[in-house]
C-alpha cells in the first residue's frame, strides 16, 4: 500500500469535508478557466482583427472611437468624410488599396450593424493569413442591392440566400425603417471577428437608400469647407434648380437605380493598405504624420489603438479578473489547510499507529502532504472540466449575444502551469498539518 | 538470542525540571522463539519498556539488541525501518485504522518495510486468524475479538523476529481472551517468533512457561 493509497483512504474517510474542500478549489479553477478562455477569445479578437490593412483614415476626433466603430462596429462614427476625399486618396501613388466604409444603419431584425463597402474589402485578410470564405453559391456584393451577411447574423436571424431585409435608419431606437430592401447573395464562414455580426451591403446601394445621400446644397457647402474651397453660388443655384426637376423619384423596393452624385456621398472611414514591402512601415508612419498635420482627416494605426485599449482597459480588467480568481483559489487552499489541520487532532492516533508499525516521520509527513495535493489536484482537474463545460454551455449564448466565437476546448497556456501552481499551493497549505504529523510523539499519543 | 537489554536506562523530565527515572535494567534477555509473560503493575514502566525495545522511544543509555542487531544507537529513520521489518506489535486497544478494511489494515502493516505488500500473504494471515470471511469489513463492522485478531494478523505481516504484545487481551471478553492468546502463541511458535507479552493479569501470565515481574529486574522501584 503506497503513500497515495493511504492518503486517498484518509480522504475517503472524511468524504464530506474532503468533497467540500475539493469543490471550493474546483470553483476557483472553474472561474479561472472561464476567464482564461474568454480572455483568450477577446485577446485574439482584439489583436488579430485589424490585420488586412495598415491604417484607418477617418475624420478628426478620437482615434479609439474611429477604430472601435470601423473595426468592432461599436459606438457611433465620429463624423463623415466626403466621398471625394476617398477618391483622391485612392489615387495616391503611395496607396495600394483604399476601401471605403459607410457605417450607420442596423438591420430591422436583430439590430445588426450595416456596413456599406465595396467587394474588394473581402479580398483583405481578416486576421493574419486568413481570407474571408463565403458559401459555395455566394458572391461578394456584385450588384447594387446585394448583401453579404456574417455567420452569426445568418444563424441568429435564420436568414438564407435570397432572403431580403430592411434597414433601420441610424440606430434601432430611431424606429425609421427604410423602404429599400437588400438581398442576401452571400453568407460568410465564421471568422471569430466582429464581421460575423455584420451585414455588408454594396456601397452603391447604401447611398441609394433614401436619406443616405446628403441634401445637395449642404453636401456641396460641406465638401467645399472640407477642402477649403469657395462655393460658386451661381453654379450652386443652377444645380439646385436642375436637381429639383428630377426629385420625387420612387425609392420603394430595390432594383431602381438613381445615380447619387459623388458630392452627396460620404464615408465614415477608409481602410488603407500602403504600397511597398520592406519600407512599408516607414511609408505608413510618414503618411500618417502627414495626415495628422492637416486638419481634414486622421490616419490611425488600428494595432496601436488596440494595443492601447488592451494595455490600459481590457488588460487591466483581465488582470483584475485573474487576480480575483487566483484569490478564490488561494482561499480554497486555505480551506484545505483548515480541513486537514482540524482533522489532525482526530488523526494523531492514526499517525502514531502508523509510526508504531514502522512508518518514518518522513512517511507520515508525505502522507499528509499527499492528501493536500490530492485534494488540490482533484479539485483543480474537476475545475478544469467544469470550466470548459461551463464555457461549452455558455458559448452559444455568448456567441448569440456578442458574436464572439468561443471554442470551449481551447486550452490556454496558463492552464499548463495551473496544475503545478496547485501542487505548490497544496504543498504550502499542507506543510503545517504535515509537520504536525511529523512531530507526533508516538509513545504519548498511543498511551492516551 | 532474540532480545537482549543491557544497562538500559530511561527517564523522563518532569515539568518542574526534575528527572523521573522509569527504567534501569541491567540485563534482560529473550532466547530465540521464547515466549515470556511480563507482569507489571500500572505505571511500572511496562509501556515505556516496550517502546524502548521497539525503538519508538530511544533509551537514555544502554544497549537494545534484537536478533543480533543493536538498535539503541541507530538513527531514528533506520530504527523505524528495523521496527517495520523485524518487530510485530499488538496493542491493548487494537489500534486498527478505521478507514481501512481488515485486509487493508494487514497490508498497511506491510507498507513500511522494504518488501512489497503481498496481498496473498495478507489473506493467508487473516485466514490463519479465522477471518477469511471478513476481509473487506471495516473495524467498526467487526466485534472486538475480531478486531484483535486482525491486529494479530497485522503484527505477523512482515514475518518479524520479535512480537511485542501490550495487554492484548485486556479489552476482550473471557472467551476471546483464550482464543487470542492461543492464536498469538501458536502463530509465534509456528513462525519461530519470540514473544514478549506484557500483562497485569496473573491468569494470562500463568499460561506462559516463563513469567517475569518487571519490578524484579527494573531497578527503578518507584512507580509513576
Amino acid at each position: 500500500m503506497n503513500t497515495l493509497t493511504i492518503a486517498w483512504k484518509s480522504i475517503r474517510q472524511r468524504r464530506v469535508a474532503s468533497l467540500l474542500t475539493a469543490l471550493s478549489v474546483a470553483l476557483g479553477v472553474t472561474l479561472m478557466i472561464s476567464v482564461l478562455v474568454i480572455n483568450g477569445v477577446i485577446d485574439r479578437m482584439f489583436n488579430q482583427t485589424a490585420s488586412g490593412y495598415d491604417l484607418i483614415v477617418g475624420p478628426k476626433g478620437s482615434p479609439l472611437q474611429l477604430v472601435l466603430n470601423t473595426v468592432f462596429r461599436v459606438g457611433a462614427p465620429i463624423e463623415n468624410l466626403p466621398y471625394r476625399y476617398y477618391t483622391e486618396l485612392k489615387n495616391d501613388p503611395r496607396i495600394e488599396e483604399a476601401i471605403p466604409f459607410a457605417i450607420g444603419d442596423v438591420t430591422q431584425k436583430g439590430g445588426f450593424p450595416i456596413v456599406g463597402t465595396i467587394p474588394r474589402y473581402f479580398a483583405l485578410e481578416y486576421i493574419p493569413g486568413r481570407h474571408f470564405r463565403i458559401n459555395s453559391e455566394g458572391k461578394f456584393l456584385p450588384s447594387t442591392w446585394d448583401s453579404v451577411i456574417g455567420s452569426a447574423v445568418a444563424k441568429q436571424n435564420n436568414w438564407k440566400m435570397g432572403d431580403e431585409f430592411s434597414l433601420i435608419h441610424g440606430s434601432a431606437e430611431s424606429g425609421h425603417v427604410h423602404d429599400e430592401k437588400f438581398k442576401i447573395v452571400g453568407i460568410l464562414a465564421p471568422t471569430g471577428t466582429p464581421n460575423d455580426r455584420t451585414v455588408f451591403v454594396n456601397l452603391r446601394g447604401f447611398y441609394q437608400v433614401s436619406g443616405h445621400e446628403k441634401p445637395l446644397e449642404e453636401a456641396i457647402r460641406r465638401e467645399a469647407a472640407f477642402f477649403g474651397e469657395k462655393v460658386d453660388e451661381e453654379k450652386l443655384k443652377a444645380l439646385l434648380k436642375e436637381n429639383a426637376s428630377h426629385d420625387h423619384h420612387d425609392h420603394s423596393g430595390h432594383g431602381h437605380a438613381h445615380a447619387v452624385p459623388d458630392s452627396q456621398k460620404e464615408v465614415t472611414a477608409i481602410l488603407v493598405q500602403m504600397k511597398g514591402d520592406r519600407l512599408r512601415g516607414f511609408a505608413t508612419i510618414k503618411f500618417q504624420s502627414e495626415l495628422q498635420e492637416g486638419n481634414q482627416a486622421q490616419a490611425v494605426n488600428p494595432i496601436q489603438q488596440i494595443t492601447w485599449l488592451m494595455t490600459n482597459i481590457v488588460g487591466n480588467v483581465r488582470t483584475m479578473l485573474i487576480v480575483l480568481t487566483s484569490l478564490i483559489i488561494v482561499v480554497s487552499g486555505v480551506s484545505i489547510f483548515v480541513s486537514i489541520y482540524n482533522s489532525m487532532s482526530d488523526r494523531k492516533r492514526e499517525i502514531a499507529i502508523m509510526r508504531a508499525l514502522g512508518a518514518g516521520r518522513t512517511a507520515v509527513f508525505t502522507i499528509i502532504l499527499s492528501e493536500s495535493v490530492l485534494l488540490c489536484l482533484g479539485g483543480g482537474l474537476l475545475g478544469i472540466l467544469l470550466g470548459h463545460g461551463l464555457v461549452f454551455v455558455a458559448s452559444p449564448i455568448i456567441e448569440a449575444r456578442s458574436g464572439l466565437l468561443i471554442n470551449p476546448f481551447a486550452f490556454s497556456s496558463v492552464e499548463l502551469v495551473l496544475l503545478p501552481i496547485l501542487v505548490v499551493l497544496a504543498s504550502l497549505v499542507g506543510f503545517i498539518p504535515a509537520m504536525t504529523a511529523y512531530r507526533t510523539d508516538v509513545a504519548s499519543t498511543l498511551s492516551d | 538470542m532474540s532480545l537482549l537489554l543491557e544497562n538500559v536506562k530511561k527517564s523522563y523530565r518532569e515539568p518542574d525540571g526534575s528527572v523521573l527515572p522509569i527504567l534501569d535494567i541491567e540485563r534482560f534477555e529473550l532466547k530465540e522463539n521464547e515466549q515470556v509473560a511480563l507482569i507489571g503493575e500500572s505505571g511500572s514502566g511496562k509501556s515505556t519498556l516496550l517502546n524502548v525495545i521497539s525503538g519508538i522511544t530511544a533509551a537514555d543509555s544502554g544497549k537494545v539488541t534484537i536478533a543480533g542487531t543493536e538498535i539503541a544507537s541507530m538513527a531514528e529513520v533506520v530504527r523505524d525501518r528495523f521496527r517495520a521489518e523485524r518487530i510485530g506489535f499488538v496493542f491493548q486497544t487494537f489500534n486498527l485504522l478505521p478507514a481501512f478494511s481488515a485486509l487493508e489494515n494487514v497490508l498497511l502493516g506491510m507498507s513500511f518495510s522494504r518488501k512489497k505488500p503481498n496481498r496473498d500473504r495478507a489473506k493467508e494471515l487473516l485466514s490463519l486468524v479465522g477471518l477469511e470471511h471478513r476481509l473487506n469489513h471495516h473495524p467498526k463492522q467487526m466485534s472486538v475479538g475480531e478486531q484483535q485478531r486482525v491486529a494479530v494478523a497485522r503484527a505477523l505481516a512482515n514475518q518479524p523476529k520479535l512480537l511485542l504484545a501490550d495487554e492484548p487481551t485486556a479489552n476482550v471478553d473471557l472467551a476471546n481472551q483464550d482464543t487470542i492468546l492461543k492464536l498469538l502463541r501458536d502463530a509465534c511458535a509456528q513462525n519461530q517468533i519470540a514473544m514478549l507479552l506484557v500483562t497485569h493479569s496473573q491468569e494470562v501470565a500463568n499460561q506462559f512457561e516463563r513469567v517475569e515481574t518487571l519490578t524484579e529486574f527494573n531497578k527503578v522501584h518507584a512507580p509513576v
